[in-house]
């Protein structure tokens, strides 16, 4: 399969205003995309419709395909807790449940049934190693998750996906609530997670894009302007919008 | 003592000239304060001073687990009257807590924010019923429905469970209404995105997280229902039996002091206000039962935003 995710003429409406305009976008696999854009352009839209979290929303309206390994995604119908399972989302403030670090991570376990007894354990420290928290959690495993700092929280979210063994992770501004140091150990870990895992990333800061995806697409207004690969986008951008903002001359 | 306490209240205050300028204020403040307490203080003494004496006259041990009261023969036994009221309790918070909690959950968890700020505010009304409309709907039609179908005299634990669990709904549901929305939207969002059903979400996640303002709303139903008299005496039947089905007529320990008080005198009288004593006793062994069992559940678990 050549693209993970793929959508044509993606249309989506929150009652009258038009939020998404005619969205074409593939994404590859085992990569990572970046969305970059103005505030209010669509970003987060763009990225919850991957999952059908706007579904949640009162007055969404929502027309076009959008294919996941080839399959529209609306086609699974009732059955968002299997598409969700495939398409995890890490939020742009950490939201770790109010429950001890372990049963953070076994939460997704448990709610999809994938695992029982010790296998639970077993899923829990790979999950915590893929993010490189198991070190510093293995002895505080019963700790309340609300008290780990912002990074760790952060990681924390990102091993509670990872446990379900996702496929695609859509990131909706995951650095913005961390420091510089803890933003470079996040991108860090997003290099190697994608070796493995679809990314997607939903960024305001262009350096970020720039250093971590390979590819890009930018938005103005509910339109995908311009997408391709990262470093194109940046030095050579086809399309006169793109070029003001990523050199800073737009508003 | 009163500078000390001064100083505290100082403390915790911002500084504000305006209220630093202004002593008289604050020591009036001070003895209203203190006048509450000490009100408070002075009724617990007052029981106590007149009710703990006489159970050291009847024994302990007999007192409590004595079924025999016979006032007028010096038989001072309260046991019936304990189990009536933990039974009416037990059930009335069966009542309250499927649907308080239910409805909480229902209104907030799935229905249209605009639905709550309707229901709530009448649900909320319901604590506006003065209780002895609670206790003559109660007769009225409880009472003979549970006779007619369900057999017994219909003056029963029942009845009495119906009704105050009824009467606790406007505490209960309104309480953890508050507490559920106070939930931060992003947990919810986080369990949903991993694919998780709504249903599991609430009770693996919200609950858990509105725990300790639901374990809240629960004590104060509790002690409404265990504390309340005026419907309970219209529809308990009184009778002075152990109850041995949820259809036995029982009297409650507050029953008894009400129905009584008006004739009883000499060691009767201390002996209902005995009674007084093992109900405030039971209320806060209740209470701390509650907290504690909370404050262990959420150890190491921050209920904090
Ligand atoms: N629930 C909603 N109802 C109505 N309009 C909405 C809703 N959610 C978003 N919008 C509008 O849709 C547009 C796109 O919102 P979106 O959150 O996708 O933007 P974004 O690019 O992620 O912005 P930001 O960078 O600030 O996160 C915005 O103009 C916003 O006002
Ligand atoms: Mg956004």
């Amino acid at each position: 399969m050549k693209y993970k995710i793929q959508t044509s003429s993606l249309n989506l409406h929150y009652g009258s205003f038009h939020a998404l305009k005619d969205v074409f976008i593939r994404i590859r696999p085992r990569m990572i995309t970046a969305i970059i854009g103005p505030s209010g352009c669509g970003k987060s839209t763009l990225l919850r419709c991957f999952n059908r979290m706007n579904e949640r929303t009162a007055g969404v309206q929502i027309r076009g395909h959008i294919l996941l390994d080839g399959q529209d995604i609306s086609q699974t119908g009732n059955d968002l807790t299997q598409l969700r399972k495939r398409v995890g989302m890490v939020f742009q403030r950490p939201n770790p449940f109010p429950l001890s670090v372990f049963d953070n991570v076994a939460y997704g376990l448990r709610v999809h049934a994938m695992k029982k007894g010790a296998a639970v354990g077993k899923a829990v420290e790979a999950a915590l190693r893929a993010t490189d928290l198991w070190d510093a959690m293995k002895d505080n495993l019963h700790r309340s998750a609300l008290e780990l700092s912002a990074e760790q929280q952060q990681r924390l979210c990102i091993s509670r996906l990872v446990a379900v063994e996702p496929e695609v992770l859509l990131m909706d501004e995951p650095c913005s609530a961390l420091d510089p140091i803890a933003t470079e150990h996040v991108e860090e870990l997003m290099r190697v997670l994608a070796e493995k895992y679809t990314i997607i990333i939903v960024t305001h800061n262009m350096q970020q894009a720039a250093r971590v995806s390979q590819e890009t697409g930018f938005m103005l207004l509910g339109e995908l302007v311009e997408f391709g690969q990262t470093e194109r986008v940046f030095t050579n951008p086809a399309d006169k919008r793109t070029e003001d903002y990523v050199t800073g001359r737009y508003g | 003592m009163t500078t000390a306490l001064t100083q505290t209240v100082g403390l915790t205050r911002p500084k504000t000239t305006r209220f630093n300028a202004n002593p008289i204020i604050r020591i009036v403040l001070m003895l209203l304060a203190l006048s509450a307490m000490s009100g408070l203080a002075i009724i617990t003494l007052f029981i106590f001073k007149e009710g703990v004496p006489i159970i050291a006259k009847v024994g302990f041990r007999h007192f409590l687990f004595s079924s025999n009261w016979y006032p007028l023969e010096g038989e001072f036994g309260i046991f019936s009257m304990i189990m009536g009221s933990l039974a009416v309790t037990a059930g009335a918070m069966v009542v309250g807590m499927v649907f308080g909690l239910g409805c909480a959950i229902l209104l907030t968890q799935f229905c249209p924010p605009r639905w709550v700020s309707i229901i709530k505010p009448a649900i909320e009304l319901l604590a506006g019923i003065p209780s002895v409309v609670y206790g003559f709907i109660g007769v009225a039609i409880l009472v003979p429905f549970i006779r007619d179908y369900l057999g017994g005299p219909g003056l029963s634990v029942l009845a009495s469970s119906i009704v105050l669990g009824v009467m606790t709904l406007p505490t209960i549901t309104s309480i953890s209404v508050d507490a559920l929305q106070a939930v931060p939207r992003t947990y919810g969002e986080g369990s949903i995105a991993l694919g998780a059903t709504e249903w599991q979400t609430t009770y693996m996640v919200i609950l858990k997280a509105a725990r300790s303002g639901i374990v809240a709303a629960v004590i104060l139903g509790m002690g409404r229902a265990i504390g309340e008299t005026m419907a309970v005496i219209m529809v308990a039947g009184n009778t002075l039996d152990v109850p041995h089905s949820i259809l036995d007529p029982v009297r409650t320990l507050t029953s008894n002091i009400a129905l009584e008080m008006g004739y009883a005198a000499g060691d009767h009288r201390k002996a209902l206000f005995a009674t007084g004593v093992t109900l405030f006793v039971i209320i806060m062994i209740l209470n701390t039962i509650a907290l504690t069992v909370s404050r262990r559940r959420s150890k190491g678990k921050v209920l904090a935003k």
